[in-house]
C-alpha cells in the first residue's frame, strides 16, 4: 500500500519507556506549572504569591480529606474525574512530547487525541448535570457550548498541519517539522498556531474564555461545573485541570515548536529533550500567565466570535497550504 | 437455490406467518407470537445477509409473480450489507416489541399484522433487482411504514399531522425515483439492472444527469436530506417506538442505498456536479440536523434530527466517494465509500438502540419530553446504561460506535486533498469543518439527553414513578449496546464484508480491507480503537483501585451546597431547554427561535407581578421558508381549480370534447 512512511510505529520497550517518562512529567509537573503560573501572575500583580509548590500541597490536603457523596448524585459523579484523569494521561502518553518514538505511536492520531479531551469534557459535564443544581447544569452547558464551537477549528487546524504530512499521525507530523524547519515557520503553520492557540486558552479553561480563580455566578464555567465535589474527588478534578493545561500547551509546542523533541530513544538524547521540553511549556505557561494578567474575561457570549475567528484562521491555514505549497 | 435464496424464500415465509399471527391471536398472547415470528425473519434476514457479503451471490426471476414485468431477484455484496443491517435491527426490535408491546401499548390486530410486513419489506428493497420489482418493494415499505406511522392516531391529534406529512413527502418521493428509474429504464430498453448497467454508459450525459438529480432527491427525501428532512422530525416521534426504531435505523438507510445503487452501481458515477451536489446535501443535512436536535427538548424529535444529521454524513461520504473516482483515485473513493458505508452500519445500530432507551422511557414514564425527565438513573439502571452506550456513539467520542466511521469519513476527506483542481480545494475543508462542527455539536446534544433525561432528580410526577422495562425490552436493548460496542471496538471485524460491498460498485483493490481491520488505516494514518478504548477504561480502572487504597471505600453522604437557602428542590435545576440556551443564542441567527415574556401584574398595582410565563419555540426555520409558499401556492390553485368544476354536466362533457380535440390536433401536428 502506498503512503507516506509513518515514523514511529513500532512499539518497543524504549518507546514505552518514553510514554511513561512523559505520563509522569505530566502528572508531577501539571501542578508546578499551575504554581509557577500563580506565581508569575502574583508577582506581576505586587503581591508575594504563595509559591510554586503550592498547588501540589493543596492536592495534598484534598487527599487527606474523607471522600463525601452530596445528595442525589451517582455513578457518574463518581467515575467523571476518573475518566478525566484517564484521558488525560492516555493524551500525555501519546503526545511526541519529548521523543518521536512513543511506545503508542500507532494510536498517536491527532484525531484521536481531540477525541479523548473532548470525552473527559463530556464525562465531567455528565457528572455537573448530576448533581442535579443550577449551578453544576449551568456550568455543563457553557462548558459543552465552547467545546462544541472548538472541535472545528482544532479538526481545521489539524487538517491544514496534515496535509503535507499525508498523515494526521502526531509522530509523523512531529518528524516533519524536525526534518524540515521551513515548514514550521511557513504561513500554514503560523495560522494555524494562533487558531490553535485559542482553542488552547478554550479547552484549558485560561483567560479571556474561563477564568479559573472566579466564583461568581454569573462568570463561571469550569469551577460551576465542579461546584459540588471535594475531598479527593476535588483533588482528581483539580489535578486533571492542570494536566489538561498542561497537554494542550505541551500539544501545541510539539505541533509549532518541535526542536528539540528527540527522534529516537536515546537516554541522552531522552533527558536533553525532556529538559528542553519542560523550558518551552513552562516559557509558554509563563507568557499565558503575563498575557492573562493584562487580560479580563469575556462576555460568555462575546466567547463565540473569538472561536470563530480562530476558525476563519484554521481555514486560512487550510487555504495557504494548498495555495502556497 | 442457494442458501440466500432459502433464506429469502424462509422470510416470506415468516412474515406470513407473523402477520396471520397479529390478524389471529387473541390480545393475551399476540405481542409474543408477532415479536417471534419477527424475530426469526430478523434473523433469516441477517442469513442472507452475510451469505452475500462472504461472497455469495443469488439472482432469480420469477415471471408469474408479478404480471407482464415479472419479479426479478439479486443480491451482491451491497445489497447484503443493507439486508444484514436491516435483519439485525429487525431481529432486537421484534424482541424489544414483545415487551413493548405486550405491557401496555398494544398496538391492535391491524398494525400487529403490518409490522413484519413493513419489516419483509425493507429486506427486500435492496434485493430488488429490476425497476418494476423495486418500485413495488419501496412502495410497500412507504405504505406499511404509513400506516404503522398512524397506528396511534385515536389517541393523539399530532399523529395525523404527522401521518399527513409523511404520506405527502414519501409519496412525492416516490413520484420522483419512479421518474428516475422509469426513465432510465425506457432509455436503456430493459428494465432489469443488469440491462441498464449494460446500457448507461452510452446514454446522453443530460438524461443522466437528470436521472441522477431525480434520484436524489427522491432517495433524499427517503434519508431525511434537508430540505427534504420535513416529515422525518414529525413521523418519527409520532410512531410507535419499535417502529420509530425501524424507520430511523433502517428504512432512512435505504435512500442511501438508492442512491449508491443508481449513482454508482446503475449509472457507473457520474461527473463531478453530480457528487458535489450531493456533498452540499450532506453537508447542509448534518449540521442543520444536530443543530435543530441540539435545541430541541424533546426526547425522540431530538433522535429523529440526529437522523437527519447521520444520514448527511453518511451522504456526504457517498458524494466524496463518487468525486474522487470522477477524479481517478479509485482507493481514495473506495475509502470514502467504505467510510459511508460503516457509518451507515454503526449508525443503525446506536440508533435503534437510542430508540429503544426512549421508547422504555416513554412507556415508563408517558413523556418524552426531557425538562419534564430526569432521575431515572435509579429507577431504570439497564436503560440508562444502555442509552449511554447509544448517547457514546452518536456523540462520536472513543468507545461510541459513530467514533470510528466519523474517524474514517474525516480520514478520506484529509487525504483527498491529493486530488487536483480548485473545487476540490474549496469542497474538502467545507466538509471537514460540516464533519466537525456536527460532531461538536452532538456532544453537547447527547450530554443533554443523557444529563437532563437520566441524571440528576425527576421534573414531574411521572419521571419519578418510573419503573424498569420488561426483560424481553432490556435484552433487546443489551443485544443493541453489545452490536454498538463491537462496532466501536473492533470494526476490523467488518473490514473485509465493507471491502466487498464497496467493490460492488467501485473498483478499488485492497485498499478498503486493509483500512478496516483492528488498527484503521487509512494511506498515513492509523488509528486503533481498541488500544484508545482499553486504554482509557484499563487507566480508570487503575486509577478508581488505586483511589481506593489511598481514601478506602466508605464515603459519607452530605447535602448539597444549596447556597444557605434551604435544600435545592427539583425545580431549581437545568433543564434540557436551559442547557440548550447558550448554544440557541449562538445560532440565533440560524435557527430563529420565537421567545414570548407575558407578565401578569396584580390587580392592584402594575409594578406588582403576580405571573410571568415564558413561552419559546424554536421552528424549524427551513421548512416554514419553503413549504410554506409551497403549500399556500398549491391551495391558491385548488381555490381557482373549483370554479372549474361547477356541477354542469354540459360543460363536463365539453371539457372532454376539447381535450380529445386538442390531443388529436397534437397527435397529427406530431406525425
Amino acid at each position: 500500500m502506498s503512503g507516506t512512511m509513518v515514523t514511529g510505529t513500532t512499539t518497543t520497550g524504549a518507546g514505552i519507556a518514553v510514554s511513561v517518562l512523559q505520563v509522569a512529567l505530566t502528572v508531577v509537573g501539571a501542578p508546578l506549572l499551575v504554581g509557577m503560573m500563580r506565581q508569575v501572575r502574583a508577582r506581576m500583580e505586587g503581591r508575594a504569591g504563595a509559591g510554586v509548590g503550592q498547588p501540589w500541597r493543596d492536592l495534598r490536603k484534598l487527599m487527606r480529606k474523607k471522600p463525601l457523596d452530596p445528595h442525589g448524585t451517582g455513578p457518574v459523579f463518581r467515575t467523571a474525574p476518573l475518566i478525566q484523569v484517564a484521558t488525560t494521561l492516555m493524551v500525555a502518553a501519546a503526545i511526541p512530547f519529548v521523543s518521536v518514538d512513543t511506545g503508542v505511536g500507532e494510536a498517536a492520531d491527532l484525531i484521536a487525541v481531540v477525541a479523548l479531551l473532548t470525552l473527559g469534557t463530556a464525562a465531567l459535564a455528565l457528572a455537573g448535570l448530576d448533581t442535579g443544581t443550577a449551578f453544576g447544569g449551568m456550568g455543563a452547558s457553557r462548558e459543552m457550548t465552547i467545546t462544541a464551537l472548538a472541535e472545528p477549528t482544532v479538526l481545521m487546524a489539524a487538517f491544514a498541519l496534515s496535509t503535507r504530512v499525508g498523515s494526521t499521525n502526531l509522530p509523523a507530523i512531529v518528524d516533519a517539522g524536525l526534518k524540515d524547519a521551513g515548514r514550521v515557520v511557513s504561513p500554514v503553520s503560523v495560522l494555524a498556531a494562533f487558531a490553535l492557540a485559542a482553542v488552547v486558552l478554550a479547552e484549558a479553561g485560561r483567560l479571556p474564555v474561563d477564568n479559573p480563580s472566579t466564583h461568581l455566578e454569573l462568570t463561571m464555567v469550569h469551577e460551576a461545573m465542579v461546584l459540588e465535589y471535594s475531598g479527593p474527588d476535588l483533588a482528581l478534578v483539580e489535578l486533571a485541570a492542570a494536566m489538561r493545561l498542561s497537554v494542550l500547551l505541551g500539544l501545541w509546542s510539539a505541533l509549532f515548536l518541535p526542536w528539540g523533541t528527540a527522534t529516537s530513544t536515546g537516554v541522552l538524547a531522552v533527558l536533553g529533550a525532556t529538559a528542553l521540553f519542560v523550558v518551552k511549556v513552562g516559557v509558554l505557561g509563563a507568557v499565558l500567565a503575563a498575557g492573562e494578567v493584562f487580560m479580563a474575561k469575556l462576555r460568555l457570549f462575546r466567547v463565540p466570535e473569538l472561536l470563530a475567528g480562530s476558525f476563519l484562521l484554521a481555514v486560512l491555514a487550510v487555504a495557504a497550504s494548498f495555495f502556497l505549497e | 437455490m442457494n442458501l440466500i435464496g432459502a433464506g429469502l424464500a424462509c422470510s416470506v415465509g415468516l412474515t406470513g406467518a407473523a402477520s396471520a399471527a397479529g390478524l389471529a391471536l387473541p390480545r393475551r398472547s399476540r405481542a409474543t407470537g408477532v415479536g417471534v415470528l419477527t424475530a426469526a425473519l430478523g434473523a433469516a434476514g441477517v442469513v442472507v445477509g452475510v451469505a452475500a457479503l462472504s461472497g455469495r451471490t443469488f439472482s432469480a426471476c420469477l415471471p408469474d409473480v408479478l404480471p407482464l414485468a415479472g419479479v426479478y431477484l439479486g443480491v451482491d455484496a451491497l445489497s447484503g450489507l443493507f439486508i444484514t443491517v436491516a435483519g439485525a435491527v429487525v431481529l432486537a426490535v421484534a424482541v424489544y416489541g414483545i415487551g413493548y408491546h405486550g405491557h401496555g401499548h398494544d398496538p391492535g390486530r391491524a398494525a400487529s399484522a403490518l409490522f413484519p410486513l413493513f419489516a419483509l419489506a425493507m429486506l427486500l428493497v435492496p434485493a430488488a433487482a429490476s425497476v418494476s420489482t423495486f418500485l413495488v418493494c419501496w412502495e410497500l415499505m412507504a405504505v406499511t411504514s404509513l400506516l404503522l406511522v398512524l397506528t396511534e392516531h385515536r389517541r393523539r391529534e399530532q399523529v395525523r399531522e404527522a401521518g399527513l406529512w409523511y404520506a405527502v413527502m414519501t409519496q412525492l418521493g416516490f413520484v420522483l425515483i419512479l421518474f428516475a428509474l422509469v426513465w432510465l429504464a425506457a432509455a436503456a430498453h430493459g428494465e432489469t439492472f443488469a440491462a441498464i448497467r449494460a446500457a448507461a454508459g452510452h446514454l446522453s450525459p443530460a438524461v443522466r444527469g437528470t436521472v441522477f438529480v431525480l434520484a436524489l432527491v427522491g432517495f433524499g427525501s427517503k434519508a431525511g436530506i434537508v430540505p427534504l428532512h420535513a416529515w422525518l422530525p414529525r413521523a418519527h416521534p409520532e410512531a410507535p417506538s419499535p417502529v420509530s426504531a425501524l424507520m430511523s435505523a433502517v428504512m432512512v438507510n435505504l435512500g442511501v442505498y438508492g442512491l449508491i445503487r443508481v449513482g454508482m452501481g446503475l449509472l457507473g458515477g457520474g461527473p463531478r456536479w453530480w457528487w458535489l451536489l450531493a456533498m452540499a446535501a450532506g453537508a447542509v443535512s448534518a449540521v442543520y440536523g444536530i443543530l435543530q436536535a441540539s435545541v430541541t427538548s424533546d426526547l425522540k424529535r431530538l433522535l429523529a434530527y440526529s437522523t437527519t444529521e447521520n444520514m448527511g454524513l453518511i451522504v456526504l461520504g457517498v458524494g466524496a466517494a463518487g468525486l474522487f473516482g470522477s477524479a481517478g483515485k479509485p482507493q481514495l473513493a473506495g475509502i470514502a465509500l467504505a467510510a459511508a458505508l460503516l457509518h451507515v452500519v454503526t449508525h443503525s445500530a446506536f440508533k435503534a438502540l437510542l430508540f429503544a432507551g426512549a421508547g422504555s422511557v416513554l412507556r415508563a414514564t408517558g413523556t418524552r419530553d426531557l425538562d419534564a425527565l430526569g432521575g431515572l438513573r435509579q429507577a431504570m439502571p439497564v436503560t440508562t446504561a444502555a442509552f449511554a452506550v447509544g448517547a457514546l456513539g452518536a456523540a462520536a467520542l472513543p468507545g461510541g460506535a459513530g467514533f470510528v466511521s466519523e474517524w474514517l469519513l474525516l480520514q478520506s476527506l484529509i487525504h483527498g486533498l491529493a486530488v487536483p483542481g480548485i473545487v476540490v480545494s474549496v469542497v474538502l475543508p467545507i466538509a471537514v469543518a460540516a464533519v466537525a462542527l456536527s460532531a461538536g455539536l452532538a456532544v453537547a446534544t447527547f450530554v443533554k439527553a443523557l444529563g437532563t433525561g437520566f441524571l440528576a432528580r425527576p421534573r414531574s410526577d411521572g419521571a419519578a414513578r418510573a419503573a424498569e422495562s420488561p426483560a424481553t425490552m432490556l435484552a433487546a436493548m443489551l443485544m443493541l449496546a453489545g452490536a454498538a460496542t463491537v462496532l466501536a471496538v473492533a470494526p476490523g471485524l467488518a473490514g473485509s464484508w465493507l471491502a466487498r460491498a464497496v467493490a460492488g460498485v467501485t473498483p478499488v483493490g485492497p485498499a478498503v480491507a486493509d483500512a478496516v481491520r483492528t488498527k484503521l488505516t487509512v494511506l498515513g494514518s492509523t488509528m486503533s480503537p481498541l488500544v484508545v478504548v482499553a486504554g482509557t477504561v484499563g487507566v480508570t480502572v487503575v486509577l478508581a483501585g488505586l483511589l481506593r487504597l489511598v481514601v478506602g471505600v466508605r464515603r459519607r453522604a452530605v447535602p448539597l451546597w444549596d447556597c444557605g437557602a434551604g435544600p435545592p428542590s427539583a425545580r431549581m435545576q437545568y433543564t434540557a431547554t436551559s442547557f440548550a440556551e447558550p448554544l440557541q443564542r449562538v445560532f440565533d441567527d440560524v435557527l430563529a427561535p420565537e421567545s414570548d415574556v407575558d407578565v401578569t401584574p396584580v390587580v392592584e398595582s402594575a409594578y406588582l407581578v403576580e405571573r410571568v410565563s415564558y413561552h419559546r419555540v424554536v421552528p424549524d426555520r427551513i421548512e416554514h421558508r419553503l413549504y410554506a409558499p409551497v403549500l399556500i401556492a398549491v391551495r391558491w390553485c385548488g381555490e381557482r381549480a373549483r370554479a372549474l368544476a361547477n356541477g354542469s354536466v354540459h360543460r363536463y362533457l365539453g371539457y372532454a370534447f376539447s381535450s380529445l380535440v386538442i390531443l388529436l390536433v397534437a397527435l397529427a401536428a406530431v406525425k
